[in-house]
């Protein structure tokens, strides 16, 4: 029998208050997931978690079993961006837990030379010899790009590194892209470089909506996103089948605990699926992408 | 310092119009779905890739072949003939993004000059020292999002060569990180080297106006008389709480005439102009025009670099572009 499938809390994708912010991960504590990330992946603008939160987070999720992993930026530009994400690789590979961190460009990659890394879902990682390439200069963990189908994911796990553990986006609105422009700061008629911060009013994004009303995507500042969430809950199973190690649940800002609570519920109970809760977000559900259709369908 | 002119060609007619009308280089793709613009009806077999590279170098003028998707392990095969069939021309440079294909073309064709593709989406210094220290990638095309002053600082930190976009259709999103294609439609640039594919298109005359689908997705309405664009996604009208608007990018092109000295002047090698699935009549004219505003940018290296550029050539560009309008883009602070 393999290792229970481990669940995984992803990095924040929106701009929450810092006391949002510190009750989620305190909550998190006592939640049934096993490892958090922490840190900002969107938008390095973003500074209402400051520096010295994240360690004492980190510390709190440790002392609870939990393990940490640091996120890094998707689109790194200034250098002022390469010099935030250096910092976070030195500052994980210094954790006595042997903490480590997700690189979500080559930047960081390249950076780490060698030491230990997640390779996040923004590495495009879509083959074995694109896989093996990364596992050799470091890649422990791999989070599979959303668009990939199940098929592909299997194939890689099948062939995979040794050691090497397989992560899937398993339940939110889906990080579909990234801009230079602030989607966000355009909305609001403001200019990037005086935002005011305006992507804080909106803890799940704004949905974007067709001239027809149907929900099709959000905007996360330079992030876009799906506007349905995606939810493999009831895929767990042939996930599970395809190798997947780890599922990973991107935090929304309502009804979060019972979400965790259904997927720990289901993957308990091998074969049966939990009542899952009802979507808070408009958009619904969706589960396209792992049959390698449009990510924005969902089978009956 | 002289700029490289890189121009598309989606068929043979296309590359020979771009070498005749002053392109440095031509950069083509082979049939099938492995390069970013794998549109019916468009691209080159073997026998017509030999041609054209016979047509381009009896003139002096280079070829790139791009194979710029990320390939699934099902068709990972058909990607490694193509770079050994590339190998086997006599290519110019081939332009990759995955890396795994790198890995594969550096060890087996380790003579062959590399590319990082535009899909490689390589943003920064460090993540093009990536490619060049497992590589040796001797060039990087960059995503359309960074500003002139971001461009001159990152040449200044790299030794590969830097070619940026001049002209043509605008990417919104950065290149090779972008899904919303596969979302809507299940096709996306980075697996099938397409974006809103013609397939998925369908429209429709109500008595709203005409509109555009893809997938079934309303893309945009237009009011009787105004002009329709092509529905690529991301330039579609959507409402965002209140208003209706081009919610992440206006059907425009990107012209980046304004700031060719001070591309020049940072050290930027060489200007690409994207539209591998333009007609061979299109190419011929960006061509030309482009080719005249590299050589008075060439010719006036002294010049005050913010001199506006001749607005004739401005109109003539204006007249052939997606909307009939430009930006600048990123290279734009404000435009962020």
């Amino acid at each position: 029998m393999t290792r229970p499938m481990k669940l995984a809390v992803g990095p924040v994708l929106y701009l929450w208050e810092r006391r949002a912010a510190l009750d989620f991960y305190a909550a998190l504590c006592d939640a049934p997931v096993d490892i958090v990330y922490l840190g900002e992946v969107v938008c390095s603008k973003r500074r209402l978690m400051q520096r010295e939160d994240w360690p004492m987070v980190a510390r709190a999720l440790e002392a609870a079993g939990k393990e940490v992993v640091y996120s890094t930026l998707a689109l790194i530009e200034a250098e002022s961006e390469l010099a935030t994400m250096a910092r976070i690789v030195d500052a994980a590979g210094a954790e006595a837990s042997g903490g480590r961190f997700e690189a979500n460009d080559m930047a960081a990659v390249q950076y780490a030379a060698g030491r230990p890394f997640v390779a996040g879902p923004h590495l495009n990682i879509y083959n074995e010899a694109t896989l093996q390439l990364l596992a050799s200069r470091g890649a422990r963990r791999w989070v599979a790009p959303v668009e990939l189908p199940l098929a592909t994911i299997a194939t890689l796990g099948a062939n995979r590194p040794p050691g090497l553990e397989i992560e899937v986006f398993a339940y939110g609105r889906l990080p579909l892209a990234f801009s230079a422009r602030c989607f966000t700061a355009r909305s609001h008629n403001r200019p990037k470089d005086d935002c005011g911060f305006i992507c804080g009013d909106y803890p799940d994004g704004i949905t974007l909506y067709s001239r027809e009303d149907q929900p099709f995507l959000t905007l996360n500042g330079i992030q876009t996103q799906s506007a349905a969430v995606q939810n493999l809950s009831r895929e767990v199973d042939a996930l599970r089948a395809a190798g997947v190690d780890i599922l990973r649940l991107s935090p929304q800002s309502q009804g979060f605990p019972a979400v965790i609570d259904a997927f720990r519920a289901t993957i308990d109970a091998r074969g049966a699926v939990a009542t899952f809760p009802a979507p808070s977000l408009p958009g619904g559900y969706c589960d396209g992408y792992l049959r390698g259709e449009a990510g924005i369908d969902h089978a009956e | 310092m002289s700029l490289e002119l890189v121009c598309p060609a989606g068929t043979l007619p296309a590359l020979r119009a771009a070498v005749d009308h002053g392109a440095d280089a031509v950069y083509i793709g082979f049939r099938g779905a492995t390069n970013a613009r794998n549109f019916p009806g468009l691209n080159f077999s073997e026998a017509e890739a030999a041609a054209g590279i016979a047509y381009a170098r009896e003139r002096g003028v280079r070829v790139f072949v791009a194979l710029n998707i990320y390939p699934s392990p099902a068709n990972w095969t058909i990607a490694t003939e193509t770079i050994d069939r590339a190998a086997r021309l006599g290519v110019d440079a081939l332009i990759l993004a995955d890396p795994g294909l790198m890995r594969y073309a550096s060890d087996r064709h380790p003579t062959l000059r590399l590319h990082l593709s535009v899909q490689g989406s390589a943003t920064n210094w460090r993540a093009i020292e990536f490619y060049r220290q497992e590589f040796g990638i001797q060039r990087a095309v960059l995503p359309r999002v960074l500003s002139v002053t971001q461009v001159a600082r990152l040449i200044g930190r790299t030794a590969v060569e830097i070619e940026v976009f001049g002209f043509g259709s605008l990417c919104v999103m950065v290149e090779g990180r972008c899904a919303l294609s596969s979302y809507a439609t299940g096709h996306s640039p980075n697996t099938q080297g397409v974006c809103s594919p013609a397939h998925a298109v369908r429209w429709e005359e109500k008595p709203e106006g005409r509109q555009s689908r893809l997938n079934g997705i309303l893309i945009d309405r237009y009011a009787p008389g105004e002009a329709a664009g092509y529905p690529t996604l991301c330039k579609g009208r959507f409402r965002v709480n209140d208003t209706v608007f081009h919610a992440l990018e206006e059907p425009t092109s990107l012209n980046a005439l304004d700031v060719l000295p001070a591309l020049a002047a940072s050290g930027v090698k060489a200007i690409k102009v994207e539209g591998r699935q333009r007609s061979p009549a299109y190419v011929g004219q960006v061509t030309s025009l482009l080719r005249r505003a590299l050589d008075l940018c060439a010719a006036a290296p002294a010049a005050d670099p913010h001199a506006p550029p001749p607005a004739d050539l401005l109109a003539a560009l204006d007249a052939l572009a997606e909307g009939r309008t430009h930006t600048l883009g990123a290279y734009h602070r404000p435009w962020q």
